[in-house]
């Protein structure tokens, strides 16, 4: 009883902060902070999502996707899609005050769609590629954005006959809703994704996955299908990226396949989830965050040397983290439970009476 | 009737015949051993039964099923199980965990994660290591993982298990400890096939010995017809065993 008692009340202290953390982003647009920070965290979202949906599948199997650009800009070209589907036979009629609610109630609608979209076709693509190994797996995945994204471009120039689109309100031109609504869409999808996972990794479909990830073979052997839970899972993570994806498009206005398809969503999530650490499900959100943050300052204050710096301390973190940043969190414990026994046996005394 | 069967058994490599219309019988609580030089095809053989590999020609039928044409994982949860010459553990996960995943998509019937958690601490305890359930496996000892391999295929539930090499590397001492443990594993009412080179293992628990070499069956018989047989001593015996058995 003892032995579970700290451990339960650390639990509770954890789920207790957790909350905290979540009432504080969920009240954050309205503490009158300019609507650069609101955008700022929204971007932390979208790298949250692809990183941890990212290391939902890759994570656990070890069977390195670089497919996340390509479920994301296929949630961007649903939305974008549908919109133009919709916009002159339902928004441009609507009354004016019927409009927005109206376009939030689609764009709710497109990011469920751009999930499905995305999930359907990573089914479809498991099942003819996932018995690539290795890097052959890693490679299709890479060529796959490239192959989505060139698709798309001809499709436009030899079909519809046009290049790019933008999402804007009929009449006013004004983006398709405010950078606060896709702040809660954004944040919405990253809990469903962090549930997801969290569900996941204590099912038997984690189980499975993690056997895979140790060793396919012995796992077959012990009768799990294999290529079963790899589609599926594949699929599950698809659907995250291409929700995200499906709200970033508003966000984006102009669309056209180079900015949806950008690599940059394929290469990022990856080292965010690995300089995060993978050992845990937080590591992936705090990379994501610690990463973003750092790109962005870089960015902004030293554009001519971002890329050295950043390739710096990515080569840093990777020699000196191999668990991640999370990875670092039981070598601090150990250095603690040191000092406290360098103290003095006090401690230790009172603890075995 | 024979708990496993093949007739004609044959597996190319390209033109290479790893193994070579080869006809077995298993019968129901035996322990069989599986013997003959390097690269005379046991593994292969074993790959075939488990359904690693597809068969060129022949078929094997486990309680009368045919086996062909089944999936590793399809022929796992019907009541074969097996370990490996090269382990094949999850070096990601502690020592539970690993037999955890047999017990959990290997048994026929579906299990949830808490029968299959207990299922496998009573396996683990089996193999004697109930010590080590914690323990990141990558921090145990060869031939503990050996024993977690057998735990994992045992919380599979089989009727039909098949060592590859499970004293390989083993001293004296825990060599006899092994010899022990497939005893008490039949004594449950598993029937076993062995792959080994430790003659002593074979000579000692073995109730029937089955020879490959160069992919065909040249023997097949008790510890003693194989002991005294001229084929089998001049491609793998030697003269030494002989006159010591």
């Amino acid at each position: 009883m003892n032995v579970t008692r700290p451990f339960t009340r650390r639990k509770l202290l954890a789920a207790g902060l957790l909350l905290l953390l979540l009432i504080f982003l969920a009240t954050f647009p309205f503490y009158g902070l300019p609507s650069y920070y609101t955008v700022l965290v929204m971007t932390f979202f979208m790298f949250g999502i692809l990183a941890v949906s990212w290391a939902m599948f890759s994570g656990a199997t070890g069977y390195m996707s670089l497919a996340p650009a390509a479920f994301f800009g296929i949630g961007i070209y649903t939305t974008t899609i549908l919109y133009s589907l919709l916009k002159v036979r339902v928004f441009s009629v609507l009354p004016v005050d019927a409009l927005q609610p109206a376009v939030n109630a689609f764009l709710i609608g497109a990011v469920v769609a751009g999930g499905l979209v995305s999930f359907v076709l990573a089914l479809l693509l498991g099942l003819v590629t996932l018995r690539l190994k290795g890097i052959y797996f890693a490679i299709f995945t890479f060529g796959l954005v490239v192959f989505i994204s060139e698709l798309i471009l001809f499709l436009e120039i030899h079909i519809t006959g046009t290049r790019g689109r933008t999402l804007i309100l009929p009449g006013t031109g004004a983006p398709l809703c405010s950078n606060t609504t896709i702040y809660y869409i954004m944040l919405g999808i990253l809990v469903a994704t962090l549930l997801a996972i969290y569900f996941i990794r204590r099912s038997k479909l984690g189980l499975a996955m993690q056997s895979i990830g140790g060793n396919e073979e012995g796992a077959e052997h012990m009768g799990v299908n294999t290529t079963r839970v790899k589609v599926i899972t594949f699929a599950i993570s698809a659907i995250f990226m291409g929700a995200a994806g499906a709200i970033m498009a508003a966000k984006l206005i102009y669309i056209d396949p180079i900015i949806a398809f950008n690599l940059n969503y394929s290469f990022l999530p990856v080292l965010m989830a690995i300089f995060g650490g993978m050992g845990q499900l937080y590591g992936p959100v705090i990379g994501a965050v610690i990463f973003a943050y750092i790109q962005r300052i870089l960015m902004t204050e030293f554009p001519k040397y971002y890329m050295l710096i950043f390739g710096i301390i990515l080569i840093l973190a990777i020699l000196y983290m191999p668990g991640g940043l999370v990875g670092l969190v039981p070598k601090l414990q150990k250095v603690r439970l040191l000092s406290k026994l360098w103290k003095g046996g006090g401690a230790e005394q009172r603890a075995n009476t | 009737m024979p708990i496993l069967e093949g007739q004609g058994v044959t597996k190319y490599f390209g033109g290479l015949a790893a193994v070579s219309h080869v006809d077995f019988h298993i019968d129901q609580g035996e322990i069989v051993g599986l013997i003959g030089p390097n690269g005379a095809g046991k593994t292969t053989l074993f790959n075939l039964i488990s359904a690693a590999l597809p068969l060129s020609s022949g078929e094997i039928r486990f309680k009368g099923q045919k086996l062909n044409g089944l999936k590793p994982h399809q022929v796992c949860k019907m009541g074969i199980a097996r370990t490996f010459q090269e382990i094949k553990i999850f070096g990601n996960m502690p020592v539970v965990q690993n037999v955890l995943v047999g017990a959990t998509f290997g048994t026929p019937s579906r299990m949830t994660l808490a029968d299959a958690t207990r299922e496998a601490s009573q396996a683990l305890e089996f193999v004697g290591l109930s010590a080590m359930n914690t323990a990141p496996i990558k921090d145990l000892t060869l031939v503990h993982q050996k024993r977690v391999e057998v735990a994992r295929a045992l919380a599979t539930k089989p009727e039909l298990l098949l060592l590859d090499e499970l004293m390989a590397g083993l001293n004296p001492a825990e060599v006899s400890e092994a010899m022990e443990l497939v005893r008490t594993i039949r004594d449950k009412g598993i029937t076993i096939v062995m792959v080994e080179h430790v003659m002593k293992a074979i000579m000692g628990i073995c109730r029937r010995i089955i020879v490959l070499h160069h992919g065909e069956k040249i023997a097949e018989g008790t510890c003693n017809e194989i002991a005294c047989n001229k084929t089998v001593i001049d491609v793998y015996l030697g003269e030494e065993t002989h006159a010591g058995s």
